[in-house]
């Protein structure tokens, strides 16, 4: 059914304004968090933790993405996967927003306390992994790595665009191939060093994989959401069709269903040894205040986008196929403080002005990259050899 | 031979592109019954073809939400209605084990469903034979062509302008398809008095038979050989012995060791005016004591014998053996409890043996005076 479609591809700048929201937000997130450091500093670090996993997730989900379509030789997310490619740029964010937790682990993980590691027969047992400079030199091993890929995996695809050298590709589909391992462990121990560390004494071998199911559904939504709105805006190459809106809802689909399956699988098994070093984490989380949250847990991450993105009419159409997109970037970030804040207000949910410092911020800063590298680079790999097969992609 | 009905007229195309011209173009006409027949699937030809979405996913949907309520309704009814067993402590409707069931439930019905609806429903099989079957047609489009078929039932249908219509697309092969006279003569005869009366004779034979070689067949020789043996079987009245039965009682004036007589059953009164507690105490009559107490006793009475039961009040609490009543009961009044019951407790005379349960006895005597101390003990 090819019909010999040319690649038409003009690039265009994006609108100043977007430029001047982005720069609002970001001011506007950065008062909020300065304040919150100001007024409550560990209230605002547990928050910065949740918009530390948040980043990470976008960025390094991203990169995942691309290396994914590299590796499964697949075409028809080519004509967006410099959208991709420049959300995994997100990477940069991550040092910027680690540095401030790097002066409050006091405040946050409790293991750090040696008082309290030496009282304590389990943390002492777990000190050799959970302490302070092998915390931090991971951290500092794992943005190098994601940062070093990320470098190497955009390099050569940007050469492509001028050099329209195949090799390239090669040479990407080999990179890919390392990166994924490496993906694999530093997701995991992310989950476990930032999340799961919280609260030392409970553990779960799953965690590090329902993190992983957190991480590729916010790369998703926001690759999705990014590459529906340049799309119609006509930022993108000419030819996209519902059938690539279809694949991107369909992938979402997947993952919100992935995500409820390790959700869930993790709570059954917890839930069936009944072992109260276990079940007090879930227990914290049905207390209070926090019934209402997990209950909303369930509604907000799987009830509401799966209902949502069932049908086939509901992934292909972009306005519906955008809202869920952001929805299901919001859930994930409900599905962080579901992590995180319980450790920080046993009593119940809290909300308040500090809590939208990190979104906030974290939005403006992604807009103003985002901006920034539109200008310098095209927003389609126009030099991939499968960029013309990617455009004719037909369900 | 009868005369030829038509089925419809075919074209054959040599690409890809001309065949979803050729169908757009038929839509364009106002075909409605025509179809598309090609030797793989073509991309974008369900948009040529201005196909609509297929009701399928609405099969799959309601299967799966039916399939899904008629899991919860089972599994309720089975675990917390008809037959409710605690199984590790857990709520007799467990919602979070039930979650697989369901899943596995839905994805089973929906899928197999689906498939079925699709084959019998959609694909209104099965189909013996269908006019294009062994056409040249047939044969190239299942080869390297592209084929349109306008069907005669079609509102539009007329042999001129379909004739005319393949002509201006350049179909090559413009051919008029038959019904097989066969088919159209065949009858569907499989509700014959005939076949009615082969499946009623066939169930017959098949029950009939299954019911004599379950239940007739093996009591019949030789099967019967392996039961009919030279041995006392339980209940059965004995050959031998003068008073018939298979079992013999003890020589009279002895008793089995461990099994002394009981002679006060249901006088608890008596028992406690007679009996006497043999054991003397010592460490072991203690520990075992506490073991057999732990063991039989704790569940209802606690480990401390305050009654506060561990079994989630499945039963009433006992009453607390540091009463002031149980307190002043000799040993042997204890002993006709055990012996006997008393309310809801069943008689513990099979599970403890003698010498087991007035250690028990002695270990109740000591959580009493652990929790009621005199001046005296503290030393």
């Amino acid at each position: 059914m090819s019909s010999g479609s040319k690649i038409e591809y003009q690039k265009k700048e994006l609108p100043s304004k977007v430029q001047s929201v982005g720069l609002l937000l970001t001011v506007l997130g950065l008062v909020i968090v300065l304040a919150g450091y100001f007024v409550s500093p560990a209230r605002m670090a547990f928050n910065n933790i949740i918009g530390l996993t948040f980043i990470i997730s976008i960025a390094v989900g991203a990169l995942f993405f691309v290396a994914i379509e590299y590796l499964s030789g697949a075409v028809w997310s080519t004509p967006f996967r410099r959208v991709s490619e420049i959300i995994s740029s997100f990477v940069v964010l991550v040092p910027l927003i680690v540095i401030p937790l790097l002066f409050n682990l006091h405040s946050v993980f409790h293991w750090t306390h040696p008082e309290v590691v030496n009282a304590d027969k389990v943390l002492s047992e777990k000190a050799p992994y959970l302490n302070i400079n092998f915390f931090v030199i991971r951290i500092a091993a794992f943005i190098a790595i994601w940062m070093l890929f990320q470098y190497l995996i955009t390099r050569n695809s940007l050469r492509q665009d001028s050099t329209k050298d195949q090799t390239l590709t090669t040479k990407n589909v080999k990179l890919s191939a390392v990166f994924i391992p490496f993906f694999a462990l530093t997701i995991s121990f992310t989950g476990i060093d930032w999340l799961m560390s919280l609260e030392p004494h409970w553990f779960s071998t799953i965690f590090g994989i329902y993190y992983f199911s957190g991480t590729v559904l916010a790369a998703l939504a926001t690759i999705t959401y990014v590459a529906v709105t340049l799309n119609e805006n006509g930022y993108l190459v000419k030819g996209l069709t519902t059938d690539h809106y279809y694949s991107m809802g369909a992938l979402l689909f997947a993952f919100i269903n992935f995500w409820a399956y390790i959700a869930f699988s993790q709570f059954l098994l917890v839930w069936y040894a009944n072992l109260p070093e276990e079940t007090f984490w879930f227990l914290q989380r049905w207390e209070g205040s926090w019934i209402i949250w997990t209950v909303g847990l369930m509604v907000v991450h799987f009830l509401v986008p799966y209902f949502g993105l069932l049908s086939q009419p509901s992934k292909m159409n972009p306005a519906k196929l955008k809202f869920f997109a952001l929805w299901i970037l919001a859930a994930h970030y409900y599905d962080l403080y579901f992590l995180v804040m319980p450790n920080y207000s046993r009593s119940g949910v809290a909300l308040s002005w500090y809590e939208l410092g990190f979104p906030i911020l974290l939005v403006g800063l992604m807009i103003l990259l985002f901006v920034s590298k539109s200008k310098k680079q095209n927003l389609v790999p126009v030099g991939d050899p499968k960029l013309k097969r990617g455009i004719d992609f037909r369900l | 031979m009868k005369e030829k009905i038509l089925y419809g007229y075919t074209g054959i195309f040599n690409t890809p592109d001309e065949i979803a011209h050729a169908a757009e173009k038929a839509v364009a006409k106002g075909f409605t019954k025509f179809d598309v027949h090609t030797p793989y699937p073509l991309h974008g030809m369900n948009k040529a073809m201005s196909l609509k979405p297929s009701k399928l996913g609405y099969v799959a949907l309601v299967l799966g939400l039916s399939a899904l309520m008629g899991a919860v309704f089972s599994l309720w009814w089975v675990s917390a209605v008809d037959y409710p067993i605690v199984v590790g402590g857990k709520p007799f409707f467990a919602f979070p084990a039930f979650v697989p069931v369901m899943f596995e439930v839905t994805v089973l019905t929906a899928s197999v469903g689906t498939v079925l609806a699709m084959l019998f429903v959609f694909f209104k099989l099965p189909n013996n034979s269908h006019p294009l079957h062994g056409t040249e047609y047939m044969r190239n489009v299942s080869a390297d062509k592209y084929g349109l078929l306008v069907q005669a039932e079609d509102t539009k249908f007329d042999e001129a302008t379909i004739k005319s219509f393949f002509q201006e697309l350049h179909a090559s092969e413009i051919d008029a398809v038959y019904w097989d006279n066969e088919e159209i003569n065949h009858e569907h005869k499989i509700l014959t008095p005939k076949f009615l009366g082969f499946l009623l004779v066939a169930g017959l034979i098949t029950s009939g038979a299954t019911y004599f070689a379950l239940n007739k067949l093996t009591y019949m020789l030789p099967f019967t050989w392996m039961m009919e043996q030279q041995k006392q079987n339980p209940q059965q009245k004995s050959l031998i012995f003068s008073d018939g039965f298979g079992m013999r009682k003890p020589v009279e004036g002895t008793i089995a060791r461990g099994f002394l007589p009981y002679e006060y059953k249901g006088q608890p009164d008596l028992a406690a005016e007679k009996l006497f507690n043999p054991l003397p105490v010592s460490k072991n009559v203690l520990a075992l004591g506490q073991k057999k107490y732990d063991t039989y006793c704790s569940p209802c009475h606690d480990f401390q014998g305050t009654g506060l039961s561990r079994l989630r009040g499945q039963f009433p609490n006992p009453p607390s053996l540091h009463s002031e009543k149980v307190r002043t009961w000799n040993d042997g009044r204890i002993y006709a409890v055990i012996m006997d019951g008393q309310n809801v407790m069943p008689s513990y005379a099979n599970l403890l043996d003698s010498d087991e349960r007035w250690a028990v006895i002695h270990y109740i005597r000591a959580l009493q005076r652990s929790l009621n101390a005199k001046e005296s003990d503290i030393k």
